[in-house]
């Protein structure tokens, strides 16, 4: 018996008075034609479109202040280092964390991942502990434990997935047990746009005194998250999907997990004092940020936050559901089509296969039409695998998306079935 | 760019019914291909009696472009002296990259509804996969050959 209910499907919150066109009208990149076509972005989940406040946020910064951060005491050092740390109080803002000492910058999530794995995991796991990780995860939350699991002897346990592409009901509870010291889970599955029930789990996981790390590169674009409410360890995500930079992510940690973990890499900032004898770290959050910190990105980074906050999340959640509804209601009414990924509860990623076509060359022939989808595994190759198939195609939704977007994908996969007629 | 010079009929025919698509009993060499991108895999069998490919053919799983190319190589090697096949292959790799060699596409035969490759970067990869496994299969076996070619 699970104590993990499966997730039910949220009613749609209204989405009445939400202003797509305006939204929309802020990102430059979408104001183009492709192939002579309008552009359809429809790969957001694998990268999303920067607003004009993110680049100006950039090249203000490059313009008006580019200098190093906590290190000068001149003008320029230190309004660089007052907006680099001003965009670290957004993010613990947009998160909900207690304190921005609890707010690391990296380059992304793959790297939020692997320091969690190498600095926590190498100090404090032992051969024998056990990382539950799920069936569809993203590589970048399986091969940096499959690394520290051969570094110290591991075991990895993965929680299978159903034919909708849920966790299956009772597995996590059943593979819980005394020696499970971690638990790795996407927030939002990238490849199915399954929403885990990732509260209960991490309370259920407390109970047996694992830590949780979430993976929410997929979440936060589509979500509110709120990580004291969800009492996750560990939540990693990257600016890039969430309409910042790329090249720039965040580790949120519990302050109390970050005070016990050692350095992960060593350099400039991250220290007090360095002799020859012997050297020690400077404080929380700087310990975990080694060299020269990507400074426009976090600048840029806390633009994105504001542009969200601004928008709403709750209301870009309310959208994105409504859009999904619609694209799949849609995509189910073209022929030979079938979905990868039918959890009831979603975010608006949209992955399919059609009968005798390959993935692959659909994405062509719909980048023909404007239409920008991704093709392939989508770094999940066990997914792929648990489905039986070597690919899929996947449209995944922004809040500057439409239903005219969804209206021309299904055009686009008429003209993929003209051509294979 | 017109869909029509990639997807040429000659390549949605050879998609559908691919030629020579089986497993070869008594092949004398073979050589796995995938393509790690969007997870292409192929396994090609080459029969060679002394310097002369005598059959050839292939399994495995992959878009219309990495098909209907495999599809067209197996017809188009088959009788080739291993000195022909790799010509072939020099040219193809020209053809498919595109790389500014002028290529009498007359004398490529069904080959030429490959032509339309070179403008879509994407896809070189897909149509170039069965060319790398070729190749790697006529390497002599004296000769240390890796156990998968690979388009990355």
């Amino acid at each position: 018996m699970s104590t993990v209910r499966t997730p039910r499907a949220a009613p749609l919150p209204t989405t009445t008075g939400f202003d797509v066109l305006r939204w929309r009208r802020d990102f430059p990149v979408l104001q183009q034609s492709v192939h002579g076509k309008p552009l359809v972005y429809l790969d957001n989940a694998a990268t999303a479109q920067k607003p004009q406040s993110v680049i100006d946020a950039v090249a203000r910064y490059y313009r008006e202040t580019n200098a190093n951060v906590h290190r000068g005491v001149h003008a320029l050092s230190e309004c660089a280092t007052a907006q680099y740390e001003a965009a670290r109080d957004k993010v613990r803002s947009f998160i909900h964390a207690a304190s921005v000492r609890e707010i690391v910058f990296t380059r992304g999530t793959t790297e939020s991942l692997n320091l969690v794995a190498q600095s926590y995991g190498r100090s404090l796991l032992r051969a024998g502990d056990e990382i539950i990780v799920s069936h569809m995860e993203h590589h970048s939350n399986i091969v940096p434990w499959q690394l520290l699991a051969g570094q110290l002897r591991l075991d990895i346990k993965v929680i299978p997935i159903t034919d909708e592409g849920t966790l299956v009901p009772g597995a996590y509870a059943h593979l819980l047990s005394s020696r499970t010291r971690l638990v790795a889970l996407a927030h939002v599955s990238n490849a199915l746009g399954t929403v885990n029930p990732v509260r209960e789990m991490i309370a259920l996981a407390h109970r047996h005194h694992a830590i949780v790390v979430l993976d929410g590169a997929q979440a936060v674009p589509h979500l509110p998250v709120d990580v004291r409410e969800l009492d996750c360890d560990f939540y990693a995500f990257s600016a890039h999907k969430m309409f910042g930079p790329t090249g720039i992510g965040v580790l949120y940690a519990k302050q109390a997990l970050l005070e016990e973990m050692p350095p992960w890499q060593g350099g400039g900032d991250m220290i007090r004092t360095v002799r020859f004898s012997g050297s020690t770290w400077n404080e929380l959050p700087h310990k975990f940020e080694a060299g020269t910190p990507h400074i426009a990105g976090a600048i840029g980074l806390g633009a994105a936050v504001d542009y969200l906050q601004n928008v709403g999340m709750d209301r870009i959640a309310g959208h994105d559901q409504e859009l999904l509804a619609y694209g799949t209601e849609q995509l189910l009414r073209v022929k030979g089509l079938k979905l990868v990924g039918t959890a009831p509860a979603k975010v608006g990623v949209l992955s399919f296969v059609m009968d005798g076509i390959h993935p692959h060359d659909i994405g062509t022939i719909v980048d023909q039409e404007g239409v920008a989808i991704r093709t392939g595994h989508h770094c999940a190759m066990p997914v792929m695998e648990r489905f039986g198939i070597p690919a899929t195609a996947r449209a995944s939704l922004a809040f500057y998306n439409t239903r005219d977007d969804i209206d021309a994908l299904v055009a686009a996969l008429g003209k993929v079935r003209e051509v294979f007629r | 760019m017109d869909l029509r010079e990639l997807y040429q009929d000659v390549i949605v025919d050879h998609n559908r019914s691919p030629r020579n698509f089986r497993k070869l009993t008594g092949a004398t060499r073979t050589q796995e291909g995938f393509n790690p991108l969007c997870g292409d895999k192929l396994m090609l069998y080459l029969k060679l009696d002394g310097d002369r490919i005598s059959d050839v053919s292939f399994e495995g799983s992959g878009c219309a472009i990495s098909v209907a190319s495999a599809s067209l190589m197996s017809q188009n090697v088959k009788g080739k002296t291993v000195a022909e096949a790799e010509q072939l292959f020099n040219r193809m790799r020209a053809l498919l990259t595109g790389d500014g060699q002028e290529i009498d596409l007359e004398s490529l035969g069904n080959l030429a509804a490959l032509s339309g490759v070179s403008e879509y970067p994407s896809r070189v990869k897909c149509a170039s996969l069965c060319w790398h496994a070729l190749k790697a299969a006529l390497q002599p076996p004296s000769q240390v050959r890796p156990t998968e070619v690979s388009t990355e």
